[in-house]
Order: structure tokens, then C-alpha cells, then sequence
């Protein structure tokens, strides 16, 4: 029988929910890493079993945690105790936290324009390869994409990005200057789109090697030039595998949507109450069905009129309808973060989000009505859902 | 030389470790630094490399703090020689996630 596992990052640790495919019950587990911020938890979806979670520390930086077990064990993928840390040769051996860029790192700009250097900071997002199990893309702060062929144990920085030409130009949004999205393409293993607050969205079509923007449509009034090839603040992008050259986003303002691969943006945002938002999801099995949570404002992060409301559009975008039976409509000034929304690939597609109010809603029936599946963790960094058959 | 290491609660967690750890510093190493003890340490423990020190510039995390005899470390130079009383064993050296936030 089908199953899932709900894999959730939060401010101070990492909860796993799981249950049948009825989604009725719910087992929690957890806090894993407790204390610590995970930013995200995925797994892959060659082995399910094979999860990679990112756990970090204001204090003491950045941990990667793989699991083999579906979550019930872990381990860093480095040296292990008791071994060696230098190799025969004298250099250091593998460190799986080890995130250096690549030649000389360069500057970005500051939040007053001011060139500052590049510093790795943490590991926003973790996206493990569709037919590799030990492959594995890191969107780390400040911006950049690492790649590890090895389980976590090495990363290597894909340059091509941070050195195409406009990274001197990238400065940080307001929680940070961050590589948050990255959408493996599956109808082509050398396409990668990644998305980076603020900067914009990128496309590589050979595998990481080269990069260029892919912002053109995007206008957003808190730059110099609204129409500005890079310094977008785009929240999040996604696409439905079966039409991986649609793709949707959640601008800081403004929902889009492209029908070539990024190449043109045009806004959908419609009847919405505020397009302003963070996450953005595609049903499972219908490519012109989107969900986004709008949010008020870029300085009241919480649902317009206090009420926590889904917005679907079933004709991709332009045409949204509220999905409120089962949130909160009053008195609810939650947030959702650009990471905290999934789906999963049940006949009946589920749609998953968390808040920063520390609950985690799900609907079984694509959004019609929902539940809270848990609820008073720590605020919800990530939601992700593997799909257990 | 054995010099032992006090460890927060979170770097005990990721290393598996107890409270107190001791660890050899080479004498032909010379008076045991922070560096040389963090080196060693590390060595011990490599789930805690990048963790009290920057990978690419082996500096102090910014909130990591080393104390020993009362008195903060966090400032001297990493290749300062250590308090007779941590070199012999009468005090530990202590690393510590300083205070900031909630």
C-alpha cells in the first residue's frame, strides 16, 4: 500500500510525519538535530530511503546529515571518526560542511551598495539528483550552486553561475542573498533552473557549466531599472514534469508564469488578493493547476485580513480561487516560507504547507479542504513529501 | 602534552562525545596554542572541523567563544601559548557558543 513521509525543517529541528495513504494518521518523529536550524530535508527520488538535510547553526555553521533509512538514522558524510583527516599525500580529506568557492570568491553588493566579499554562510536548499542517488545540488548563501557526486561528502562549486558576468551585480534581500530554488529538468539531465534573492532566476543547458539570466518580463519597482536583466527578487519557481519548459513563480511581488523555459515572463497574478507571497506548486497531475499562499505585503508577512487562504488557479494562473475550508479565517498571522509548500504524487494529490506559527496543513483531495497534520512545532522552514509506494 | 576541552552541548551532540575530552598535542609542536589544540581536537573529531573554525580561513566562528582561568581567549592570537594552568591540566579549555538571541 502506498504511503508517505513528510519530511519538515524548522527553526529548531527536523520532524518526519508520516502515514498510510489514506493521510488520515499521522506519526511524528522528531525533533532530529534538535536546537539546530534545518533549512531543508529532501530525498531522492531514485532511493526514497536516501534523504540529505541541512542543518545549520548561527553559532556553529553549516552540517550536512544524510539518512539511508528513510530518516530513522544519520550520519555526515565525511571523514569518519577515528580516520585520518589528511590523505597520504598530505591534503585534507573529505569534510561534508567543507562548502569553499571556487578560485578567487569575489564581491557582491552590499545592502548599501558597497562591494562586499562573498561568504558561505548555510545551505538553503538541497535538491538530490532525479537518477543519482549520491548527486546532490546545494543553493547556498551567499549565492552559489555546489554539486556533490559522492553522497555529501565533496562539494564543488559550479561556477559558471556566480562568474557568468552579472555577480558583482547580485546584492542580498532581506534574508540574505540566497540560492533557494533549484529545478532539475526531467526531460533533460543537462537543463538546471535555480532562482536567487536578489538576483533573479538563471538556466543552465549543459549541466552547470554556463549560466545565463533568464529574467526578462520580471519588472519589480525596488530596483533602478524595473526591468533590469538581473536584481529580481524572485521567491520561487516551479514547473510540473511533464512540461518542464512551463515554469511558475512567486516574485517578492507578482505571480509569473513562462512557456519557454524562462526565455519570457508574463505576470498571472490576476484576481489575487496580494501577489505577494513566497511559495508556488503545480498538482500533481493536472500542469495548469498552481497553488500559492498570498501574503499581505513585503513588510506584513502574514495572510491579507488575517485569514489563511490557499489560492488555486486550474488554467494556470490569472484565475485563482480561495480554498479556506479548514485554515484559520480569522486572527491568523502566520507566514509561509518560499520552501514550506509540496505535493505529493497520490491519485488524490495532496498538497502540504507549513507556517512559522509551527503548523503543518494538508489536503488529500488537491485543496478543496484541509487539516492540520501536526501542529506547535517550531517555526516551518520546509515541507517535503516523498511518495512511498 | 594532554590538555582537556570542554565542549557545548551541540558540538558534544555532533561529535558524539562527553562534556570533557582530552587530547594530545604534539610536544614537538611546541607550547600547546589554540591552534594546535583546535588541530588536535579536529583531528579526534572531524564531524567538528568548520564548526569552532571557518573551513577556508581557520578563523574563530564569529559566535564561538574560547574561555580558560576565568579569563576569554576568544581575542588572542591562535598561536599564542596557552595558560600554564590549561598546559598542565589544571584547567580545561573551555569553547563556548556566546550569548546572542533566542
Amino acid at each position: 500500500m502506498s504511503s508517505v513521509r513528510v519530511l519538515v525543517g524548522t527553526k529548531k529541528g527536523a520532524f518526519i510525519l508520516t502515514s498510510d495513504g489514506k493521510r488520515e494518521k499521522w506519526d511524528v518523529s522528531g525533533p532530529h538535530f534538535a536546537g539546530w536550524e534545518i533549512y531543508h530535508a529532501k530525498g531522492s527520488p531514485v532511493d526514497p530511503n536516501r534523504i540529505y538535510c541541512s542543518q545549520s547553526s548561527g553559532w556553529f555553521g553549516q552540517i550536512i546529515q544524510r539518512s539511508n533509512d528513510g530518516g530513522k538514522t544519520w550520519e555526515q558524510p565525511g571523514t569518519p571518526a577515528g580516520e585520518p583527516t589528511t590523505a597520504p599525500d598530505g591534503s585534507p580529506k573529505a569534510e561534508s560542511n567543507k562548502f569553499v568557492y571556487d578560485g578567487v570568491a569575489g564581491t557582491h553588493q552590499w545592502y548599501d551598495g558597497t562591494a562586499h566579499p562573498w561568504e558561505f554562510k548555510r545551505v538553503w536548499h538541497l535538491e538530490p539528483s532525479l537518477s543519482d542517488p549520491d548527486t546532490v545540488y546545494a543553493g547556498v548563501e551567499d549565492a552559489a550552486i555546489f554539486r556533490s557526486t559522492d553522497g555529501g561528502k565533496n562539494w564543488s562549486e559550479l561556477s559558471g553561475l556566480r562568474k557568468h558576468g552579472s555577480g558583482p551585480k547580485w546584492q542580498p534581500g532581506a534574508g540574505g542573498m540566497c540560492l533557494h530554488t533549484i529545478l532539475l529538468d526531467p526531460s533533460d539531465p543537462r537543463r538546471i533552473f535555480i532562482a536567487i534573492s536578489a538576483a533573479g532566476a538563471f538556466r543552465t543547458d549543459d549541466g552547470g557549466e554556463t549560466w545565463k539570466p533568464i529574467n526578462r518580463g520580471l519588472s519589480s519597482q525596488y530596483i533602478p531599472d524595473p526591468n533590469a536583466e538581473v536584481g529580481h527578487c524572485v521567491h520561487r519557481i516551479a514547473l510540473h514534469r511533464s512540461r518542464p519548459k512551463t515554469l511558475f513563480m512567486q516574485k517578492h511581488w507578482d505571480v509569473m508564469r513562462s512557456d519557454d523555459a524562462g526565455e519570457n515572463w508574463r505576470e498571472v497574478s490576476g484576481n489575487l488578493p496580494s501577489d505577494f507571497g513566497f511559495p508556488i506548486d503545480v498538482h500533481a497531475h493536472e500542469p495548469e493547476t498552481v497553488y500559492v499562499v498570498p501574503i499581505k505585503s513585503d513588510s506584513e508577512h502574514y495572510p491579507p485580513e488575517g485569514k489563511l487562504r490557499v489560492y488555486r488557479s486550474r488554467t494556470g494562473g490569472n484565475e485563482w480561487e480561495p480554498l479556506t475550508r479548514g485554515l484559520p479565517q480569522s486572527d491568523c498571522y502566520v507566514n509561509v516560507l518560499r520552501d514550506a509548500m509540496c505535493v505529493d504524487t497520490l491519485d488524490e494529490c495532496g498538497i502540504y504547507f507549513g507556517t512559522t506559527g509551527g503548523q503543518v496543513y494538508a489536503s488529500t483531495n488537491g485543496g478543496d479542504t484541509w487539516g492540520p497534520i501536526v501542529r506547535d512545532l517550531p517555526s516551518v522552514m520546509s515541507v517535503e513529501v516523498q511518495t512511498l509506494r | 602534552m594532554t590538555i582537556r576541552v570542554l565542549l557545548p552541548q551541540h558540538l558534544q551532540s555532533l561529535a558524539g562525545a562527553p562534556r570533557e575530552v582530552r587530547v594530545d598535542v604534539p610536544a614537538a609542536a611546541g607550547p600547546p596554542t589554540q591552534r594546535t589544540v583546535l588541530d588536535a581536537l579536529e583531528a579526534r573529531y572531524p564531524t567538528l572541523r568548520g564548526v569552532v573554525r571557518d573551513h577556508a580561513t581557520q578563523r574563530r566562528r564569529p559566535l564561538v567563544r574560547f574561555f580558560a582561568c576565568q579569563e576569554d581567549l576568544s581575542h588572542d592570537p591562535p598561536d599564542a601559548p596557552l595558560p600554564e594552568q590549561v598546559t598542565s591540566g589544571a584547567e580545561p579549555f573551555v569553547i563556548i557558543g556566546a550569548i546572542a538571541g533566542g
